[in-house]
């Protein structure tokens, strides 16, 4: 068994795939950031509001005012010299900080693949993705390499595989598989497409999506695994991927799972790819083909692997902590972000802050309006750490307005995947007593039902 | 291999692009036809509240006209009952948002409350003013007629000297007129609208995107259901959001017991709509109510619009205990006016929460991606 894992790390293969996959993964981040900018998103989301939700133990990460701005930048050019494999390491390095800096600075804006994107910015920066075909192996033929040890590539398999895999499982619930929602909520508001509109009100419909889906999100990495059905799992990926993006407001996500998944396909159609840039920009794609392998230092390579175990390891435990959590997950929350439960549900709430002050006893309703977005105010009325987060908020600034005893309560309601709103929050419970911690949050009012699965 | 997968991509993603500007589609038998909902809030409601409504704006102009020319007792209350009827009128039009009187920003000309007394007095003895002026919203409309016809004297006679011996009394006759001509001449642009060009717009504009007349038309009914019958009318007098009671901001301030009535028009104009009930008709047609009653019948759940409808009778049942002048309400028995306050905020989460989640309408402005 041992030897059997040391020789798998040892192998070595063509490098095309992962310089393939480095300059679609370049592009596509430079597409994502500068349609950011052009939808007006930076200043809504990052500059306009006065207050930001912030990731427990980050609250030091903010946006900087209009040097917002200049990050992006840095965000952007660094994706195109990842494109270009440019300044390979400095460029990775710069895309992953200036990344996960901004997804750090409002939680609000928390998407699953954002996150993606910054776990897997973070293992590209340890991968030789620009040894071949790059600006780097162009100007330095010291650092050109055709191919690369294998597992390099793998890597970059295994991380799409788990979140697809994770997603899949995610979806073995009783309202995704027997009630058919949110899908049920989602897609008869699609009736204006053609040709599905119809059939999109119809009730099988519902069902059949989930239960697809669900089989979908566990098999695809397997069938992109096995070369017999790879073809087939391409079609699926597009197929799927395509549809999510035609049903709902998905952004860029689904061309960067469509384009990431060609890594799984054998070399030779990396090679043609590659083929057909050099002829379009013109140069000789020969020129990176030295037929030399690139190796690390043995103990590098040591270190890095057992880094990068480690790395897996955490990624594949994380999304099982909510186990650690009593509760409801869908209603809690404790637990789910960074955990691949993607479209899952159909959440929204109502949160009414109230201030007292116990001095005269006194109270008055807060009108979230003057303090948040109105997609603040969404996300924030139905996820308990936000509710805390901006319970704090409110009191420390009624506590500079003059209120010295000041007392936080909500009286919120949420709706879950159809069912009728429900109190979420203890109306009874002053939140200044509470703090955000990883413990369970003995403020949130229990689920009256109950979800099956995993 | 390429190729092939070239084209799958792009015939998919071209069925994407060609739904984008695919509008007027009509809907298939069995499913619910937002077109046939669109068409009965336009031709059944909206337009006819607001046509009704024009003709009480131009009552009031007229009535203004008459009370210039000759400043009596006796025309100054046949004003007062033009005003009253106009603005009783105006509750039958306050949530319909859409078009035309967002653009111009119609209703925050017509009814931002209370009324600046000291800018109008201002204005009136420095006779210089735009009432066009963004800045000028609470310069005019039914709160300034409000105060210059209930407001400037204790007694009838005293308000009466404004108009004749007061040595601005032209001024005043000169203002109170700009005023009601300006609620007549900005209503008329609202209806004209409606009737000439936007009516075919909005009930084509079936798109399920955010941009669709149900979303943006369904946004404004809850955000004027929450912020302006709710806060505005109720909590913002009881001090809900500040703790102590706040008379002085009460919907028609100086009139006499005119509050109430106006508060409870606005709420039977809210939850006529949500039951697609004709206006001044017994008919009805289909709305929020039939929309959910069908979507309920594909999900099952519970009877969210019987739900509504309950609760808005307890609304109303609670809030027949109130003073006709709330300002008073708020002075003698506040408990009350918090209680009735409450009461509204149920159906601000069936509304907001319940509702737009089962029509699957996201909330204004919030267009960034999912997951």
């Amino acid at each position: 068994m041992n030897n059997l894992i040391s020789n798998y790390f040892r192998k070595d293969s063509e490098a095309a795939p992962l310089a393939v996959f480095r300059i679609f993964f370049g592009i596509m981040m430079f597409g994502s950031i500068l349609r950011f900018w052009l939808n007006g998103w930076i200043e809504k989301l990052y500059i306009a509001p006065d207050f930001f939700f912030s990731y427990y133990g980050f609250e030091w990460v903010k946006p900087l005012g209009n040097f917002t701005y200049i990050l992006f930048l840095l965000c952007g050019i660094s994706a195109l010299m990842i494109a270009f494999g440019y300044k390979y390491r400095l460029a990775t390095i710069t895309f992953f900080l200036s990344f996960t800096y901004i997804e750090l600075m409002d939680k609000t804006t928390y998407l699953n693949h954002y996150y993606f994107i910054s776990i897997l910015g973070f293992l590209l920066i340890f991968l030789p993705a620009s040894s071949y075909f790059s600006v780097d192996a162009y100007r330095d033929p010291k650092k050109a390499f055709q191919r690369v040890p294998s597992w390099c590539i793998d890597s970059i398999k295994l991380l799409l595989a788990m979140v697809y895999f994770y997603a899949g499982l995610a979806k073995i619930n009783s309202d995704w598989l027997f009630r058919a929602m949110p899908l049920k909520i989602w897609l008869p508001s699609n009736y204006d497409l053609p040709l599905l509109g119809d059939l999109l009100q119809q009730e099988w419909v519902h069902y059949f999506f989930s239960w697809t889906g669900m089989i979908y999100d566990l098999a695809i990495p397997f069938l992109l695994f096995f070369r017999k059905t790879r073809r087939l799992a391409f079609v699926l990926v597009v197929v799927f991927h395509v549809l999510t993006r035609i049903l709902f407001p998905i952004g860029m996500f689904p061309y960067i799972m469509i384009v990431s998944a060609l890594i799984f396909f054998d070399t030779g159609l990396h090679h043609k790819i590659l083929q057909k840039i050099s002829s379009l920009i013109k140069i000789s794609k020969s020129r990176f083909d030295n037929a030399k392998t690139f190796h690390y230092l043995p103990k590098k390579r040591k270190i890095l692997l057992s880094f990068l175990s480690l790395f897996f390891l955490i990624q594949f435990l994380f999304p099982w902590r909510y186990l650690l959590y009593p509760g409801e997950l869908f209603w809690t929350e404790e637990g789910f972000r960074f955990s691949w439960r993607v479209m899952l549900m159909e959440k929204a709430g109502y949160a009414q802050f109230r201030i007292v002050d116990r001095e005269n006893g006194k109270s008055f309703y807060v009108n979230n309006g003057n303090f948040l977005t109105p997609f603040q105010e969404k996300q924030m009325s139905f996820q308990p750490d936000f509710i805390l987060q901006y319970a704090h908020f409110l009191g420390d600034h009624y506590r500079k307005k003059g209120i010295e005893q000041v007392e936080v309560y909500v009286d919120s309601h949420v709706a879950l995947n159809g069912r009728k709103s429900t109190p979420f929050i203890n109306p009874r419970v002053n939140l200044l007593e509470h703090q955000d911690t990883f413990r369970q949050k003995t403020f949130i009012l229990p689920f009256n039902d109950t979800i099956k699965g995993l | 291999m390429f190729k092939k997968l070239g084209i799958i991509f792009f015939v998919v993603v071209g069925v994407v692009s060609c739904n984008s500007d695919d509008g007027g589609k009509e809907s298939p038998e069995g499913s619910f036809d937002r077109g046939a909902m669109l068409v009965n809030w336009a031709d059944n409601i909206i337009i006819p509240s607001y046509e009704a409504f024009a003709e009480t704006t131009e009552d009031l102009k007229n009535s203004v006209a008459v009370f210039n020319g000759d400043p009596s007792a006796e025309n100054l209350e046949s004003l007062r009952d033009a005003y009253e009827e106009a603005y009783l009128a105006y509750q039958t039009v306050a949530p319909f948002r859409i078009g035309k009187a967002e653009s111009t920003n119609y209703h925050r000309f017509l009814n931002i409350y209370p009324a600046s007394a000291a800018t109008i007095q201002n204005n009136i003895e420095s006779n210089s003013y735009n009432l066009e002026l963004p800045s000028s919203v609470d310069e005019q409309g039914f709160p300034a007629v409000d105060f210059l016809i209930n407001g400037l004297g204790a007694t009838d006679a005293a308000t009466v000297e404004f108009y004749t011996s007061n040595g601005n009394a032209a001024v005043y006759q000169q203002y109170l007129l700009d005023v009601a001509t300006r609620i007549d001449a900005l209503t008329d642009v609202v209806l004209n609208d409606w009737k000439t060009s936007y009516r075919d717009v909005f009930v084509n504009n079936t798109s399920s995107s955010s941009t669709g007349a149900v979303d943006i038309f369904t946004n404004d009914y809850i955000m004027y259901y929450e912020m302006l019958l709710r806060s505005g009318k109720i909590g913002i007098p009881a001090g809900a959001f500040i703790g102590n009671p706040a008379p002085e901001t009460a919907e028609a301030y100086y009139s006499d017991g005119l509050s109430k009535e106006l508060y409870l028009k606005a709420l039977t104009t809210v939850q006529d709509f949500f039951n697609g009930k004709h206006f001044n008709g017994s008919g009805s047609g289909p709305s929020y109510k039939q929309y959910l009653d069908y979507l309920n019948t594909v999900k099952g759940g519970a009877d969210l619009s019987a739900l509504i409808n309950e609760q808005f009778e307890n609304i109303r049942e609670l809030s027949s205990g109130l003073d006709p002048d709330l300002a008073e309400q708020v002075r003698t028995n506040n408990t009350l006016m918090l209680q009735v306050f409450d009461a509204l905020q149920k159906n601000v989460v069936l509304l907001k929460i319940d509702m737009l989640q089962a029509l699957d309408i996201s909330i204004d402005y919030v267009d960034s991606d999912g997951d």
